[in-house]
């Protein structure tokens, strides 16, 4: 019962971009076409949990058994780093297409506040390895959610006639915002 | 280009919030009013400023390989100093920023100023841009702050001067997304039209 609300919470009523504000920048970046979306989605979702498995065991075995646990910021950034790596490499070998879609955004995920981000809440919420492990694979699911329903937006926005100003990220954003607005519905459902 | 052009490109021409869209992240979630915002734009130029200098120093020394992990981790040194001093010296303010203090160390403008410039210049040069931009994302997020204080809170800076509640949704995560929308859309129009 326990994880089925963390995963509630952390796809609809928290969502991680659309009401922690974290991980806006791809949102707003890979967001034009859905095909991209779905390849961030995956590639996010993989760094994510594997992150915040490796910085959770770091945070519990080494840096509070030494004492050191304002190096977190430090140790974690280079753990993902490092993650985000591999992942390019396992890409490159498996999937050429999607390696070239994904482009420039992959090595951006070392960048992405969403996964350092994660790491970091799951240590304040207090979060044992399993809900760690569950909570980071709900919110990825969640970053997912909102990426590829404004993906699906933007490819319709392009037909319409937008105004001059707007076009791009302006438009992008108010929109996002309208799809904030609808997510915030979900408040109340568990408490 | 002289030494005050390097130092307010990032005012307007070059902001890093409202013309590039970088560290759009913090720039939702902390300007809930225009203290917290502004607040959150001072840490940020002071990791900038001090991590522009670090890498201008250092980057003759650095191999071009390793170069994105060391300057990561440069930042990620000044971002935890930022973190310990704020934590002691404004308990309050780094309680409203929460969990973005840390999030400095992946907000893109910081390493993008370490790839894009301090890497390529001499110090005091770097000195000077970190500076700049830093006070143009301190200036995005402080007016953004304090628009979403006005229009949601009827206050600026605290003080209220419109007796009734305002609308409330400018103050919650739906109204960030709508207010930089028109903030960027307005500024896009500015700089067409001075064109």
């Amino acid at each position: 019962m326990e994880y089925i609300l963390i995963i509630i919470s952390a796809i609809f009523i928290n969502n991680i971009v659309l009401a922690q504000f974290l991980g806006v920048c791809p949102f707003l970046g890979v967001s034009s076409k859905v095909n991209t979306a779905v390849g961030m989605t995956g590639a996010v979702t993989f760094v994510m949990v594997l992150a915040t498995m490796s910085t959770y065991l770091i945070q519990t075995y080494v840096l509070e058994k030494l004492g050191i646990a304002f190096m977190q910021t430090i140790t974690y950034i280079l753990v993902i780093a490092f993650l985000v790596q591999i992942v390019e490499i396992i890409l490159k070998k498996i999937s050429q297409p999607l390696y070239q879609a994904l482009g420039i955004f992959l090595p951006l995920i070392t960048t992405n506040c969403a996964v350092l981000g994660v790491a970091i809440l799951v240590i304040k919420n207090n979060y044992n390895l399993l809900e760690s492990v569950v909570y980071s694979a709900a919110t990825a699911t969640g970053f997912g959610l909102a990426l590829l329903i404004l993906a699906g937006i933007r490819e319709q926005l392009d037909l319409v006639n937008v105004p001059e100003g707007m076009k791009g990220v302006p438009v992008s954003l108010v929109t996002a915002g309208i799809l904030a607005l609808a997510f915030m519905g979900f408040t109340g459902i568990i408490r | 280009m002289s030494q005050l052009q390097n130092f307010t490109k990032g005012f307007i021409r070059e902001n890093p919030l409202l013309v590039l869209v970088l560290g759009t992240c913090p720039a939702l979630a902390t300007t809930t009013s225009s203290l917290n915002g502004m607040g959150m734009g001072i840490a940020t130029t002071f990791v900038l400023i001090c991590s522009n200098v670090v890498i201008s120093l250092l980057s003759d020394l650095i191999p071009d390989k390793v170069r994105i992990p060391a300057f990561i981790v440069i930042i990620a040194s000044f971002v935890t100093i930022v973190d310990l001093i704020m934590q002691a010296f404004v308990p309050d303010l780094y309680q409203a920023l929460g969990i973005f203090i840390p999030l400095i160390v992946v907000n893109c403008i910081v390493l993008g100023r370490a790839e894009a410039f301090a890497s390529k210049n001499k110090t005091l040069t770097s000195l000077i841009d970190g500076a700049g931009m830093g006070l143009g994302f301190t200036m995005a997020l402080g007016l953004l702050g304090a628009m979403r204080e006005i229009l949601g809170e009827g206050a600026i800076f605290g003080y209220k001067f419109i007796k009734s509640d305002g609308i409330l949704v400018f103050i919650l995560a739906p109204g960030a997304f709508i207010a930089l929308g028109y903030v960027i859309a307005l500024v896009n129009k500015i700089r067409k039209t001075s064109k």
